[in-house]
């Protein structure tokens, strides 16, 4: 068994190149997925490569470390821009989880029910790659291709998230489970809303998550709120087409469920990101 | 090999509780694993190798994490703290032992290092946290037993300083095994094999149903380096098991065909390490899928499972008196209603696990049991063993429930060791567990229930079909406890119910801690709030108006004369039915959004002991020359408290402080059969038992000091003082071994049921009435729990702390009966699909202990154990009825199915 624990990115750039080798970073999701069974041959730990950890400001936005963990970003000071992943990071699992789980291990792992993913989506997230080709950036809606499916090349990490600043922006997040703690999402809404001087919503970026393959933004809702009154949300989300999300039957909930709790909770969302009660 | 890469066989450097450790490890091996069985820190408990239960939780550099989802080589130059540490050095920690021993925020005690150290981290940030900010700490920690709410009260009063004195009958004394549970040294199932133990572990079946053949075992054993394969052909004695005289039906490991998916078909033994790297899935063997039958409806009509079981019907049980039809046909309002409940799993946060070793002629299993004897004689037959061949020693237990009651890893490991004259040990991993050991029994009830005008019932007719799956188990004890217990505590002259086990290819059901009187309550209590309705009038008082009461007969005909304390439940509950009837009221009416409050109210009782069986235990107790008076208290301790409650029980018989009483634990070389712990029977069954052994002990020494009942004993090295009135006597102490010994024994009177079931099936019921008070968003059908009152008779509460803790955990299992558990074969089988309340669903917990007395109880006292969680999941149920007009009849309540019963209730 080989377990490489480099302390710098340059050196986890030359180990994922010399062989096949698995990222290791909070073990959140790599551990449960063994299922009892022998660990991989070939580790590489992310989580002592100082770099890749923390949020810092970076020209235009906000750069978030790819092993960042969801404590990090609970205590982080940031701007109500991120009241919506600070929301989600609060949900992921248990305090024990958030300490060990890191921001890229949860879009890595790209499950549908992936908390961050929603938030990650409405704050405009992109996504840094680098590999032995090189560095690439793209968005995370592209990053994320399927159920666990991604956008990651042979020997590629992510090393981080970026989010552009959004003045006057603010998120707001509602997870749907079925008990307090520790809970897979039945159903999971994220929503940033930029106001406009009247009051009124400038811009909403709204994404659903546990609804589809990968989270999704809902770009036909998100441009039916531009310009709306906070009396008239109610009504843009009762009529609102959802027929892009493709929920599926569970033991958590029935497909029907989800969009029937769903566009419920698009109207709470949305007006509490509008910093209204809900 | 760059300096940044770890292999196989370097040492990891860390600090461990303050000290400086370098081991050698595989690096990516789980770090709880390396705690434990490297580091020798046993404190760090295993629960389900996921993140789900939090049983494992350590702090590195200060924070909680999961060391079953960290490397071990992650924590190389780290700082690693673990409960024994801080119980040790930490003045956080320190605080917390006292606390959690004040509250008694342990029962088993398999949960509460996650717990401590989780708030070990909590306290470090801030010193006086609130209910939330504890519930967010220790919300990734799950524990089955407590509820939680101790466990909430502890942590918030760690500064606190207030002591609990020990004292006997009647006491809230601190557990008398508590110190270990909140120390960090009690050893449970998986903490007592020697070093050098082999590991077993057990191929099972991947298929509801499927035939097998096995390719080249001893080729695949070679090749890997494996000391043992077992197969069915390797069992010595009868390959077959159960609980039930006539139903021993289970073998250990399936010949040529697999029942159930999760069945065992062999077993590897190896080297841990050796183990730990190899994949099951590689086993030689061939499945051949078969057709299979997952509920009653197909089992009615499959293959059958057990030749000698037509239709797969495994039993029936039937209660009836009077006519019911005729009784139904003249009732003012007839309410009816089909409801289900689901596989549920005992949730117990430690596996099943053990060691057996072979010592001389004999084999000595330890193990996390409820049923220590029934384990040897069972073991024994597998063995081809007398039973005196055999030695059970129970090792502390984390959670019971009633699922280790049955044989689990016992067979396998004494086996194995027999064979390889090694210790050999075992632990069910979390799937294991879930798929193979017994759950609750999934009902199908359908039941009418009829009122007359006045409010007072008519007749009702019970059919409950209950799926038993692919082994007996108790699955017969469920037929016949239900029939007699789903008239609910109430008169009815006219009643007839009716139940049927079907086997299908699913996990065996068995015992969960009320027999299948739970499920029965679910339809029963909801039937009589809808009789209610129909009625108009206030659901307290239905029940009050038909409760049972002393000198009336229930539905077997059974009169009791005393301690028929419903009616007191129900009384006791009134004032707190009315101040919520009207605050929910009040928030209803001035509801604008879409939450809207309700209430519900349901009773339970439960027969204590087994159903019309004697059901005997035994205790013995000696006094030693110099001075030491021992227990030998072989009642099983899964949480429940038995060790307090008999010591508590002896030392007031033998009146003397119950801090002077050494406990020999439960050994079947060691101490007398006190039976199994389940049915809710040690303290009323034991207790008698410890009562009348302590009494009989009494009656030597005043014999001997030639005194009154009323003289005063002390007993000290070499002698006993007697102290009568002004006289005093001294009895001098002497000789090896026991100076003075008794041995008593208690087996309840009951009577048989005859073919209409009637009868004296127990010696005493105990009753409870539950009222739920909940919000629903109706928008949603998610359902948020305010409060739960919970009333119960417990005839005389020996420890009224102990009873609070009882109370406040079976509330919680029937949160999730009602809200969110399921057992789906093959579809949960982990505790993230699987879904047990956290610390964040369980509400305060008001507990109001009614004592009426018994006639048969030690001091008057009953069984509780089982009763609390009955009325939970019926009361928050009509609840939720109450609240938005949805009447879920099939659980579990998620917001799916609430909601979709308010829409269709809406239509
Ligand atoms: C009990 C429990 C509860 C949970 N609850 C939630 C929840 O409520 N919501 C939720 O969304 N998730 C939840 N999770 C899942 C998990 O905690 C999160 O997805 C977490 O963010 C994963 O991060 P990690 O660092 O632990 O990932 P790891 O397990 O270390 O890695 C996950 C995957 O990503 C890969 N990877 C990690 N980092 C990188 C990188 N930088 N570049 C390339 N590949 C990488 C790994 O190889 C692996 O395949 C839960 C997990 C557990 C065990
Ligand atoms: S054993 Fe680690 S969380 Fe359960
Ligand atoms: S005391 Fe918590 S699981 Fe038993």
């Amino acid at each position: 068994m080989l377990f490489h624990r480099p302390e710098t990115l340059e050196n986890a750039i030359g180990i994922m190149q010399a062989g096949p080798v698995r990222p290791l970073a909070g073990g959140t999701d790599l551990y449960p997925g063994l299922r009892d069974g022998p660990p991989p041959a070939a580790l590489i730990d992310l989580s002592r490569i100082a770099g890749l950890r923390g949020i810092t400001r970076e020209d235009g936005g906000w750069r978030i470390g790819a092993t960042t963990t969801w404590t990090d970003i609970v205590r982080a000071d940031l701007p109500a821009l991120f009241d919506g992943l600070r929301a989600a990071a609060r949900e992921v699992g248990s305090v024990q989880i958030q300490n060990a789980g890191t921001v890229a291990g949860n879009i890595c792992n790209a499950s549908p029910a992936a908390d961050g993913v929603p938030a990650l989506l409405t704050l405009d997230a992109e996504v840094s790659l680098a590999g032995p080709g090189g560095s690439r950036r793209l968005p995370l809606g592209d990053f994320i291709t399927g159920v666990r499916r991604t956008a990651l090349g042979e020997g590629e990490i992510v090393t981080a998230l970026h989010v552009p600043d959004a003045p006057g922006g603010r998120g707001a997040f509602v997870k749907l489970g079925a008990r307090r703690y520790l809970v897979i999402s039945i159903a999971m809404v994220s929503a940033v809303v930029i106001p406009a001087q009247d009051g009124t919503i400038g811009e909403a970026r709204i994404a659903v998550g546990a609804c589809s393959a990968v989270a999704r933004r809902l770009p036909g809702l998100e441009a039916a709120l531009a310009g709306c009154a906070p009396e008239g949300i109610a009504t843009v989300v009762a009529a609102a087409d959802l027929s892009a999300l493709t929920p599926i039957d569970d033991v958590r909930g029935s497909a029907g469920y989800r969009l029937d709790a769903v566009r419920e909770i698009l109207g709470r969302v949305i007006v509490a990101a509008l910093g209204r009660e809900g | 090999m760059s300096l940044d890469q770890v292999t196989d066989g370097l040492a990891i450097s860390f600090d461990l509780n303050g000290e400086r450790l370098s081991l050698s490890a595989p690096p990516a091996e789980r770090l709880s694993e390396f705690l434990r069985e490297r580091a020798g820190a046993r404190d760090v408990k295993v629960g389900c190798n996921a993140g789900d239960c939090g049983a494992c939780t350590v702090l590195v550099d200060g924070l909680p994490v999961c060391s079953c989802t960290t490397a071990a080589a992650q924590v190389e130059g780290r700082r690693v703290e673990t409960q024994s540490g801080l119980a040790k050095a930490d003045p956080d920690g320190q605080a917390l032992v006292a606390a959690f021993q004040r509250h008694q925020a342990a029962q088993c005690g398999i949960c509460t290092p996650g717990m401590m150290v989780s708030a070990v981290a909590l306290l470090r940030e801030v010193a006086e946290p609130s209910e939330a900010q504890v519930q967010d700490a220790l919300g990734g920690v799950l524990c089955r037993c407590t509820g939680y709410r101790k466990i909430i009260d502890a942590v918030r009063d760690a500064k606190g300083s207030a002591s609990v004195a020990p004292g006997g009958v009647g006491t809230a004394m601190a557990r008398v095994d508590g110190l270990p549970k909140v120390t960090g040294t009690e050893a449970f199932g998986d903490d007592v094999a020697p070093a050098g133990a082999l590991t077993l572990r057990v191929i099972r079946s991947p298929h509801h149903r499927a035939a097998f053949t096995f390719g080249d075992i001893e080729a695949w054993r070679a090749a890997n380096g494996l000391d043992l394969v077992l197969t069915a052909a390797d069992v010595p004695g009868v390959n077959r098991f159960g609980v039930i005289p006539g139903f021993e039906d289970q073998p250990v490991m399936a010949e040529g065909e697999a029942k159930f998916r999760g069945e065992a078909v062999a077993a590897v033994v190896g080297a841990g390490e050796r183990l730990a790297m190899l994949d099951l899935a590689d086993f030689p063997v061939r499945w051949t899928p078969l057709p299979h039958a997952l509920t009653p409806e197909e089992g009615l009509t499959a293959a059958l499972l057990h030749e000698e079981r037509a239709g797969n019907i495994m039993c029936r049980g039937l209660v009836q008196r009077g006519d019911a039809e005729a009784a139904l046909a003249g009732a003012a309002h007839v309410v009816e209603g089909d409801f289900s409940t689901g596989f549920i799993e005992h949730g117990y946060i430690e596996p099943e696990a053990g060691f057996a070793e072979r010592v001389g002629d004999r084999i000595e299993v330890h193990c996390c049991t409820q049923a220590p004897y029934m384990n040897r004689d069972a073991v024994a037959k597998v063995m081809g063993l007398a039973p005196e061949g055999v030695r059970i020693v129970p090792t502390a237990v984390g959670g019971g429930f009633g699922s280790k009651l049955d044989l689990t890893t016992q067979p396998f490991l004494a086996l194995a060791a027999w064979k390889l004259g090694r210790p050999v040990r075992m632990a069910f991993t979390r799937t294991e567990s879930i798929s193979s050991s017994t759950k609750r029994h999934p009902s199908q009830v359908t039941m009418r229930l009829g009122v007359n005008a006045d409010g007072t019932l008519a007749g009702a007719d019970f059919f409950g079909t209950f799926n038993t799956g692919a082994y007996a188990s108790w699955g017969p004890t469920v037929a016949n406890r239900v029939p007699i217990h789903a008239s609910g505590p109430y008169r009815f002259a006219d009643y007839r119910a009716r139940s049927v086990a079907v086997h299908t290819n699913c996990t065996p059901s068995g015992a969960f801690r009320g027999f299948g009187v739970p499920q029965s309550a679910v339809a029963q209590e909801q039937l009589l709030d809808m009789a209610a309705e129909a009625l108009g009038l206030d659901k307290l008082e239905i029940r009050r108006r038909n409760a049972l009461t002393n000198g009336d007969e229930t539905v077997t005909g059974q009169v009791f004369d005393t301690g028929m304390g419903i009616l007191d439940c129900l009384d006791a509950l009134k004032p707190h039915w009315d101040r919520a009837k009207a605050e929910a009221a009040a928030f209803n009416a001035a509801a604008i959004g879409t939450k809207r409050r309700g209430i519900g109210v349901a009773s339970g009782w439960y027969g204590c002991g087994n159903t019309s069986m004697s059901n005997p235990s035994t205790i013995r107790a000696g006094i030693t020359a110099d001075g030491r008076i021992v227990l030998h208290q072989g009642a099983v301790d899964i949480g429940q408290g038995s060790n307090t409650v008999i010591s508590q029980i002896f030392a007031t018989a033998l009146g003397v402080p119950v801090e002077r009483i050494e406990r020999v634990s439960p050994d079947t070389d060691l101490t007398p059969d006190a039976g199994k712990t389940s049915a809710s029977r040690q303290t009323f069954i034991t207790g008698n038992a410890a009562r009348l052994c302590g009494e009989a002990l009494r009656a030597q020494v005043l014999r001997l000091g030639n005194v009154s009942e009323a003289a005063v004993i002390e007993i000290t090295p070499g002698a006993i003082r007697l102290t009568d009135g002004g006289a005093e006597r001294v009895v001098p102490l002497s000789g090896e071994g026991y100076a003075l010994e008794a041995t008593e024994s208690y087996d309840p009177p009951t009577k048989p049921l005859d073919e209409n079931g009637q009868g004296d099936p127990y010696a005493v019921f105990g009753t409870t009435a539950q009222m739920a008070e909940l919000e629903v968003d109706t928008a949603l059908g998610t359902v948020k729990l305010l409060k739960i009152t919970a009333a119960h008779d417990v005839g005389k509460a020996i420890n009224p702390l102990l009873v609070e803790g009882q109370v406040e955990g079976g509330v919680a299992q029937g949160i999730g009966l009602a809200l969110m558990e399921e057992f789906l074969p093959g579809r949960t089988e982990n505790l993230h699909d699987y879904l047990i309340p956290t610390i964040g669903d369980v509400p305060p917990v008001d507990t109001l202990i009614v004592e009426t007395g018994d006639m048969h109880g030690p001091y008057g006292a009953k069984g509780l154990g089982e009763h609390c969680l009955i009325p939970t999941a019926p009361a928050i149920l009509n609840a939720i009825a109450d609240a938005c007009g949805a009447r879920v009849h099939h659980l579990p309540a998620t917001p799916a199915t609430v909601r979709a019963a308010i829409l269709a209730a809406a239509t």
